[in-house]
């Protein structure tokens, strides 16, 4: 039977650009549908009406949505190049770590934009990117991409464009050198570089949002 | 090799309930060590460092954290008997996101609940019916949220049970009148002995709610 994959995304978003990444890791051909969060489609409406969010990937016409699940069912839908690990301690840990960046990590990055006391709140951030460097070791999957790999690309290509956009200071080779030479070696690789916004096109979209986001009633 | 299992437990926690209630479901035998939140213990910030939260399951030594990744470590660790999820791919991306919505929307809503007073009050109230409301659309007529059998959703939501004389009280309605497919699934639920034993009595809840208001100055 023909596979159909269509994958409901947004230029700008990580949850989005981390299943077309997972796609492309597994060689699954997919329809791409950019969607436009201000003005949605009835298409994303049917597809995650409880959410009305992207990442939706819609599967032989059935949709699935939420990053992180999305991930965990391409995994176990496509088999070859696996994502999670085999070792059911290691998938928890992995599943942990995805969670801590999209969670705590996600809201100390929103107290360093909110700008109440940023010195203290970007030190608390830095404290949390260190617990998160010392899982890493080539790559969070161990000697390849995987879906903590996946996950992280937010802190990658999101987050460290935060630091630049509030004019904190950034994500040094010498506080994190670990990650920082994890963040060279994505860089290097087609396949995620196919899977990232460029950056002088995400930078003014983050200022932009960042200044909404300052502006809005607390 | 006899495993050694330790969870890292708190009696009112609708978190810790849920381990409680998969290790009953795969008749796992463990030792359960209490922790005070209020003066937490040296185990709990070694094994949790990161979070400092309970439920903690410790495993041959090695803890696993977050209420919904140790039910499924339990489940693929102790995949013999009693699964927590289907085995079909895009039935167990469904289940995933039914407790992933679970835990997102339900907590921090019916905190409010018995936490607050006045305007903030109502409005949790509103959105917390909502959310139950979603919830019954999406059980519909199956027995559980994992169908006919009991599952990942169900272990994930049933615990909240054990709290709504809580919310009913400080919210001012009745669950049954608001959401009878809920109440009747939970009935359903408190029937399996797994759940029946792993839930504290609701009154006694309640109990530990006003004493945790007066601390909060709400009393």
């Amino acid at each position: 039977m023909v596979e159909e994959v269509k994958l409901l995304g947004m230029w700008a978003s990580p949850f989005s650009r981390r299943i077309e990444l997972a796609l492309k890791l597994k060689g699954i051909q997919y329809e791409y549908i950019e969607e436009d969060l201000k003005n949605k489609s009835p298409l994303l409406l049917k597809y995650n009406p409880v959410h009305r969010k992207v990442p939706v990937l819609v599967h032989n016409g059935k949709p699935v949505a939420e990053s992180l699940v999305i991930l965990e069912y391409i995994d176990e839908t496509w088999k070859d190049n696996p994502l999670l690990p085999q070792d059911p301690g290691d998938r928890a840990s992995a599943r942990f770590w995805a969670r801590f960046i999209d969670e705590k990590l996600s809201a100390a990055v929103r107290k360093v934009i909110m700008g109440e006391e940023r010195e203290k709140a970007l030190e608390e951030y830095f404290q949390l990117l260190k617990m998160l460097e010392n899982e890493l070791k080539d790559f969070f999957g161990g000697e390849s991409l995987g879906y903590l790999d996946i996950a992280a690309m937010t802190v990658a290509f999101w987050f460290v464009n935060v630091q630049e956009v509030v004019g904190v200071e950034p994500l040094t080779e010498e506080k994190f050198p670990i990650l920082d030479k994890w963040i060279c070696k994505l860089q290097d690789m087609d396949v995620v570089n196919e899977c990232r916004p460029p950056k002088e096109k995400l930078l003014p979209h983050m200022r932009a949002h960042v200044e909404a986001s300052q502006s809005a009633p607390k | 090799m006899a495993d050694e299992v330790v969870l890292l437990d708190f009696w009112p926690s609708m978190f810790a309930m849920r381990v409680r209630v998969a290790l009953a479901e795969k008749e796992i035998e463990y030792e359960s060590k209490e922790d005070d939140l209020w003066n937490k213990s040296d185990l709990l910030l070694k094994m949790n460092p990161i979070h400092k939260k309970i439920p903690v399951l410790i495993h041959n030594g090695k803890p696993v954290c977050e209420s919904l990744i140790i039910i499924q470590y339990i489940d693929e660790v102790w995949n013999d008997r009693s699964p927590f999820l289907p085995s079909d791919p895009y039935h167990r991306a469904h289940a995933r996101f039914w407790a992933d919505f679970v835990d997102k929307k339900v907590y921090s809503v019916a905190r409010k609940l018995w936490a607050t007073k006045g305007e903030e009050q109502e409005a949790a109230k509103k959105d917390f019916l909502e959310i139950y409301k979603t919830l019954e659309g999406e059980l519909g007529e199956k027995p559980y949220f994992g169908g006919e059998t009991f599952g990942l959703v169900d272990i994930a939501l049933v615990t909240f049970y054990s709290w709504f004389y809580v919310y009913e009280t400080f919210g001012k309605f009745s669950m049954e009148t608001e959401c009878p497919k809920i109440i009747a699934w939970a009935k359903r639920c408190m029937k399996k002995e797994s759940v029946a034993k792993s839930l504290p009595d609701q009154k006694k809840i309640y109990e530990s709610v006003l004493d945790l208001r007066k601390i909060f100055g709400l009393e």
